[in-house]
Parts: structure tokens; sequence; C-alpha cells
């Protein structure tokens, strides 16, 4: 299955968050929201990825996005790659079970992991642009997501 | 020829020492990857503090000579030795002015969907990695050498 396209509601799907709370569809509605799906924590294209995507929060702000990076690594392993690189974006975790909302948004892996993907969802929780890298060695450019921003 | 680049990556000074055979015309412009390399983003400003008295490229080259070396006692060991005003060139590295310079590049290469370095620019091209030395390896050598950035 494809990654989810443009036009189609986000699926149903339940993430934990690093203290447990899960993050659920209905945290998508009322404002805009990328889902950095990406294959594992410290690895090094990932690393350089969210590093990257970091640095520029400010002007995802200024368009009224928030990101989030979604992995199926358990949220200490989540919670350790985001202090060691220093970085702020919330890092979201599909551990239990295991991928399920990589596969309702179309990018798990055969290999178990996510496919490296990102997922714009409006404010009403409809998908309005995504992207998925051609192999998890692809690092999709960060103009990629403005160029869908200001698509609007 | 555009390169972007920072200061920190073994293979932007691999680039680097292969460009000056070459003597072409290059852009070098910064884009410091914090995670991977945490002392690019001081490095960047130190060239940028140097530009502030005329000498970018001299500490350009200086970086890249000696990756191993790029604290702070080491940003200023190498001022020194170029002759700069040390105590002006770390309120200059430290300043908004420089840090804008900085991020006004890191920006333009994330518009020119730059992801890593080094990544560079030729005819339009990019080229990425490990790849922009071989690639760079076969261009003609050019009347240079002119560097901007």
């Amino acid at each position: 299955m494809p990654v989810v396209a443009a036009g189609q509601p986000a699926p149903q799907f339940s993430l934990q968050r690093p203290e447990g709370a899960a993050f659920t569809h209905e945290d998508l509605l009322g404002r805009t929201t990328v889902l950095v799906f990406y294959p594992f924590a410290f690895s090094p294209v990932c690393t350089d990825q969210l590093s990257v995507y970091n640095d520029l929060l400010e002007d995802f702000a200024e368009r009224g996005a928030t990101l989030y990076g979604v992995s199926c690594d358990a949220h200490y392993s989540q919670t350790a790659f985001k202090d060691a690189l220093h970085i702020e974006i919330e890092q979201l975790s599909d551990f239990e079970p295991k991928g399920a909302v990589c596969a309702a948004f179309g990018v798990l892996h055969p290999g178990g992991f996510p496919q490296r993907a990102l997922v714009l969802i409006g404010p009403d929780g409809v998908v309005k642009w995504s992207y998925e890298a051609a192999s998890p060695s692809e690092l999709p450019g960060a103009n990629l997501i403005f160029d869908a921003l200001s698509a609007d | 020829m555009i390169v972007y680049g920072d200061y920190e990556c073994p293979f932007c000074a691999a680039l680097e020492a292969r460009l000056h055979t070459l003597a072409l015309r290059v852009c070098f412009r910064h884009f410091p990857v914090r995670s991977s390399h945490p002392r690019a983003h001081p490095a960047a400003c130190a060239a940028e503090a140097a530009h502030e008295q005329g000498a970018f490229w001299e500490m350009h080259d200086a970086l890249f000579a000696d990756q191993g070396r790029l604290e702070d006692p080491h940003l200023w060991a190498r001022a020194e030795r170029l002759g700069l005003d040390v105590a002006r060139f770390d309120a200059d590295r430290r300043g908004d002015a420089v840090s804008e310079r900085v991020r006004r590049d890191f920006r333009a290469a994330v518009r020119a969907g730059v992801v890593t370095t080094p990544t560079v620019f030729v005819r339009d091209v990019a080229i990425t990695g490990r790849a922009t030395i071989e690639a760079v390896s076969r261009i003609e050598p050019g009347s240079g050498p002119a560097r901007t950035h």
C-alpha cells in the first residue's frame, strides 16, 4: 500500500507521546501537522534529516505547521535520540502494536520499520500532501515541505 | 560552481583540497548540520567574522586545514595567526549580523533542495556527498582562482 495520498482523510490512529499519553487523529484537528516518518533513531540519515528540519522550526511555525517525528522505536529510544541531537521536534512512537500506524499511513517498510516519508495534514484532518522517499537512504529536502505548505 | 559545505565535514575538506588544484570559480556557502557536526556553526561564524576584517578565505582555508581543532581557543589562535584583531573577531562571530549571514546561506540551501554536505551545483545540477569529489575531478581546470562567498 502506498503512502496515504492528498485528499484522503488521515486514518484513525494512536501513537505514544514521550510521557506515555496517546497522540491520535483528534490531535490533528484545528492545526497543520507534518508527520516525519523515519526508519530508526540514531541512524545516520535520520540524524541529519531531523537536525536540518529542527534548524527550520521557526520557519515552519511561521507557516503554522507543527512537525512530529514518527518511528517504531520505543519512546525511551526516541527521547534519547532527541536529547542526543539537541532537537525540539516531538517524537511519537509506533512501538506497540509495532508499525500499526505506519501501516495505516501506508509507509511500513517490509523490514518492519517506517519508510522515510512525509505527510502533511490540514486542520480538517485531511491529507494535503505526502511524499515517500525512493529508499530509506534518500533524505527528503525541507524545501519539499515548504513547497507543500505554500501550495495552500 | 556553488559549494554548500561545513567546516567539520571531512568530505567537504577533501573536496576543498581537490578544488584548490583546479582553479575554478567557486562560490562557498554555509550549510552547518549541527547534530553531526556541532562545531560547524561556530566555525562558519568564525569565517564570517574573519570576513569583517577582509580575511574570509584565509580563515576558510585555515579551518579546512585542521578540522580536529575547531573549539573556541583554536578559532582565536587562527585569528591571531592571521593577524586579525582577536577581540573584534570574537565579538563579531557571536554577533547577530554574522549569525544572520550563516542563516541566510542555510535557508538558501534549503530552498535549493540541499540536504547534506558537501553539495555542489555545477550548471544547476546538484551533486552530493562523496560523488562531488569525483564530479569535480572531471571538470577542466579553469583560469581562477576567483572565489566568492
